[in-house]
């Protein structure tokens, strides 16, 4: 068996590299532990990947779930202050319309206030006011904490000081066995999936962060974690509607959180019970669903251009078979498998984006109670520092930050103003983190192919770009740009009408009718 | 010739600037007509420059033909509806031979096998089918045939194009070539640069001469030189020529992603032919609607209301599908915007598209489009003609998928020029 670089010992292993994975790596670092982070995909490659990027100010979750409720209003506030890079704190609404749950909107600020989530009462006009996009039928408003945060950046900046103190980061590599001996996990065989190549690795601690994949994982130590799959759809308009995050002022149901996402926004989401988690994927009857449903409150969301859906699996863990899933606890659960016999085996999983540092950090105490260490967490004081990786991938980032680079270098994307040299400084990255150099990776940690044209011009373009930079065969550099199409072409399915058909129409033009692309696949 | 405040009267009015529009208005002014032609862009900027005719069917098994008419006979007999089962072999000919011929007396001629597909080479290294080539792409294609040893330029600063993974992949082929960098004269150090800005700096007789001083220290040991389509806009030929001679060895274009020269050089020759008829009048506007004026005529309307819209005798639709606005896709159904002409269509959204992008058989909304007699005429809900002259040509038609066939040229042309001659039998 060949042990490629990441084969070995170390003192945690920790299997996902979602938000919570990574989050843990960064805590586990900063108290001085070692740790190694496996993924079987990339980073982000599930929910964290897929939500909102909605920063909670809690007033979600008030009634289904106080104690959430409460975490997400001290997680909210931390984070503001400790990553700001990630965040727009721009503050939501929550409103009601002609026939919603009056009781509701009675009981509403009166949870809040139970919950300690300051609301503030707003006039339907002077909410209309602040958020013209708002329907005219609005009865009530409150305006909340809620802000906008970039997951993708905030995984990128934790990992980045995870690695820096010394955790190492293998994507591509799926947990194949975990050997038990006795009361312990003395190996885990892994897989590098692009090679095929295996390996193993001893660790003092495993940690199973592997989100829905939880249940998964934990059955290789011959561990029963139910864990139920609730696919949550959204989609994303090309420009940004509102200032605010509005949500819609009823009890927790489809379709009633507008989010903006930078220079975008985001409607979601769908809460759909699901029993493959593979075949997870945004569909049509969705979209409709949720434009018929949001409607009522942005009458706009009937009329405008949707670029994309996407959609995320949230583990629920502790949920009866029926019912509706919104009503299980989003609060995170932390399994020790001590009583099942299992003493070094730890499963993390459920929780929210928003709680995400406060799951990270119970866990790494659990972790380093287990190794003997006693260290404090420091995540509550040390700010995050913003990563040179994370850079790219804040939407219309470019043009905000660095407005003369426009001018100065070549755009490998003209709709989301993604500059050569994002493409150039995120391969010097990869070398050193072991990234595999192919599109798709590239494409996760940039703005390509998140624009309008949805990687028709911007796909053949980086590719071409990246071929130059890091020849590989000709071969490979077009299965590259298939697979990356492929990616994108899932979100891009549900939403293809009016101009975003007759976009998809130029692409497919272009991918098969110039370029032949599917010519060579068997 | 653009106009006006007062309604003009012509015997056809032509809608769509692309392909198959402009082979229209072709067809239509070799045969005398007069022709209104209303188009907003300039569609065939996005198009390669080589021409298709026909070369995959059965698209579920991704069988590629090298014979098209071989292609044609298994395709007619599989899918009766397509639009080249309404189509006799001579009619197609005549189009191409037609459509070339203008081209070649334009000072852009085209080559090809009259019996056989041709494989072109694409920015990503590999070759796909196509039936005709310009003249500047055949030599490409002979080098590659041959073997011989090339020299592939990279401009520097050109965007999309990887000269680096098209030279990969020739050498996969067992082809002698090398590529290197070449500063654009009159451009070095710019970067964001596209074909037309090359072709642009092509203009003036220093950067031309710059150009082969640059290349001439690079050629030993080839015996041609090869380059993204890049060589000129209105002065092709001459450029090309001019280069060859000074450099002492033959050049060929390799096509680039679009926006394209190639497809702007046949927007350019096609129009020049058509304004030495002067009988043909660009509207260059969107067209909104439309409505019957009399027993047989046709009212156009623009969208910039200041501006009369043509009344004709007779109209093509070649306004192309989503993209050209031929067609229009709402959330639960696709329509024809002019006329509300029934559109042959799958029956729900979640029909339209396959799950994987790359699905062999294709997406069935490709092949939504109107249904048409063996005239061209689209049909109305009892499957009639709708009007005694309005025609229908080019992808609006229903029950092809051009992408994966590589038929959009062909079908163009020939569609169009049924089309045009049907007409011409309803007036006479």
């Amino acid at each position: 068996m060949t042990i490629p670089k990441g084969g070995g010992k170390t003192q945690v292993l920790i299997i996902g590299a979602g938000v919570t994975g990574i989050g843990l790596a960064r805590d586990l670092a900063l108290r001085g532990v070692s740790c190694l982070l496996v993924e079987k995909k990339d980073f982000n490659a599930g929910a964290s990947g897929g939500n909102h990027g909605l920063l909670h100010s809690g007033a979600r979750y008030v009634l289904s779930d106080p104690a959430s409720a409460r975490e997400c209003r001290e997680e909210n506030e931390l984070l503001q202050r400790l990553a700001p890079q990630c965040i727009e704190p721009c503050g939501g609404l929550f409103v009601a319309v002609e026939g919603d749950d009056e009781n509701f909107i009675a009981r509403f600020p009166l949870l809040c206030e139970k919950a300690g989530i300051p609301t503030r009462s707003l006039d339907p006009k002077e909410a209309r006011e602040l958020e013209p996009v708002l329907s005219e039928k609005v009865i009530a408003a409150y305006a909340v904490e809620d802000g906008s945060i970039d997951p993708f950046r905030l995984s990128l900046d934790n990992l980045a000081q995870a690695e820096e103190k010394g955790c190492r980061f293998l994507p591509y590599s799926r947990v194949l066995a975990l050997e038990r001996a006795g009361s312990r996990i003395r190996k885990v065989f892994l897989e590098e999936t692009r090679r095929g190549e295996t390996f193993a690795v001893e660790a003092e601690v495993v940690v199973n962060a592997a989100g829905a994949w939880a249940g998964q994982v934990a059955a290789l130590a011959g561990l029963s974690v139910p864990v139920l799959f609730s696919k949550g759809s959204l989609i994303i308009t090309p420009y940004r509607l509102a200032q605010r995050v509005i949500n819609r002022l009823r009890p927790p149901s489809d379709a009633d959180i507008l989010v903006p996402g930078g220079t975008v926004s985001i409607l979601g989401t769908t809460s759909i019970r699901i029993d493959d988690l593979e075949a997870a994927r945004p569909e049509v009857e969705e979209v409709e669903a949720m434009i018929e449903d949001a409607k009522a409150m942005v009458p706009l969301l009937e009329r405008v251009r949707y670029i994309r859906a996407y959609c995320g699996v949230r583990p629920l863990v502790g949920g009866q078979g029926d019912g509706d899933d919104r009503s299980i606890s989003r609060g995170f659960a932390l399994l020790d498998h001590s009583r099942e016999g299992l003493e070094n085996f730890i499963t993390i999983t459920g929780g929210k984006l928003t709680t995400y540092r406060l799951m990270a950090e119970k866990t790494a105490d659990r972790v380093c109670r287990l190794l003997g260490i006693d260290r404090p967490c420091l995540t509550r004081e040390i700010p995050l520092p913003p990563s040179s990786m994370g850079g790219w991938t804040e939407p219309a980032g470019v043009p905000r930050h660095q407005p003369d680079r426009l001018f100065q270098d070549s755009l490998v994307c003209e709709c989301e103003a993604v500059p050569e040299e994002a493409l150039d400084s995120l391969l010097a990255s990869f070398s050193s983190a072991g990234i595999p150099v192919d599109l798709p990776a590239v494409g996760l940690r940039s703005r390509i192919g998140k624009g309008r044209c949805q990687g028709g011009f911007c796909g053949p373009r980086a590719a071409a770009l990246l071929f130059d930079r890091r020849p590989t065969t000709p071969r490979e550099a077009r299965q590259g740009l298939r697979e990356f199409l492929r990616g994108r072409w899932k979100g891009v399915r549900p939403v293809l009408w009016g101009e975003q058909l007759a976009q998809a129409e130029l692409s497919e033009a272009v991918h098969l009718g110039f370029l032949g692309l599917e010519g060579e696949e068997g | 010739m653009i106009q006006g405040d007062r309604v003009q009267e012509f015997d056809l009015t032509v809608i769509g600037d692309g392909m198959a529009g402009t082979a229209a208005v072709l067809f239509a002014l070799n045969r005398g007509l007069s022709v209104a032609w209303a188009g907003t862009g300039n569609p065939l900027s996005l198009a390669s420059g080589c021409l298709d005719f026909l070369a995959c069917h059965p698209l579920s098994a991704r069988k590629t033909w090298t014979d098209p008419w071989a292609a044609m006979e298994a395709l007619t007999r599989d899918l009766p509806a397509h639009p080249y089962a309404r189509l006799r072999r001579e009619e197609i000919e005549a189009a191409w031979d037609e459509t070339l011929k203008c081209l070649n007396q334009g000072g852009l001629p085209y080559f090809r096998r009259p019996e056989k597909n041709i494989e072109v080479l694409t920015p990503m290294g590999n070759l796909r089918p196509t039936y005709a080539l310009p003249e500047t792409m055949r030599k490409g294609m002979e080098a590659l045939e041959k073997g011989r040893p090339c020299l592939i330029l990279k401009i520097e600063g050109l965007k999309g194009f990887s000269s680096q993974w098209l030279v990969e992949g020739l050498k996969e082929r067992g082809w002698a070539v090398r590529a290197e960098r070449v500063d654009f004269p009159g451009l070095e150090g710019r970067r964001d640069l596209l074909p037309e800005h090359l072709a642009q700096a092509l203009i003036t007789t220093q950067n031309r001469t710059r150009l082969v001083e640059r290349i001439q220290p690079l050629i030993k040991g080839v015996e041609m030189v090869g380059l993204p389509a890049v060589l000129d806009l209105y002065r092709h030929k001459e450029t090309v020529a001019e280069l060859e001679d000074r450099l002492g060895l033959p050049l060929f274009e390799i096509p680039t992603l679009p926006p394209s020269l190639p497809g702007l050089r046949l927007r350019q020759v096609f129009e020049r032919h058509f304004k030495k008829t002067g009988a043909c009048t660009l509207f260059p506007y969107r067209v909104i609607g439309m409505e019957k004026k009399g027993a047989v005529g046709f009212q156009v309307h623009f969208k910039e209301d200041a501006v009369k819209g043509p009344r004709s005798r007779g109209v093509v639709l070649a306004g192309g599908r989503f993209f050209g606005g031929g067609l229009m896709a709402e959330r639960k159904a696709i329509r024809e915007p002019l006329l509300g002409l029934p559109v042959h269509q799958p029956l729900t959204r979640e029909g339209w598209h396959q799950r994987d992008y790359f699905d062999r058989t294709g997406h069935p909304v490709n092949r939504a489009g109107l249904l048409t007699d063996d005239h061209f005429r689209p049909l109305d809900a009892q499957g009639n003609p709708a009007f005694e002259t309005l025609f229908a040509a080019g992808s609006i038609l229903a029950h092809q998928d051009w992408k994966r066939e590589k038929s959009g040229s062909g079908l163009a042309l020939a569609t169009a020029y049924k089309a045009v001659q049907s007409f011409i039998e309803r007036i006479k």
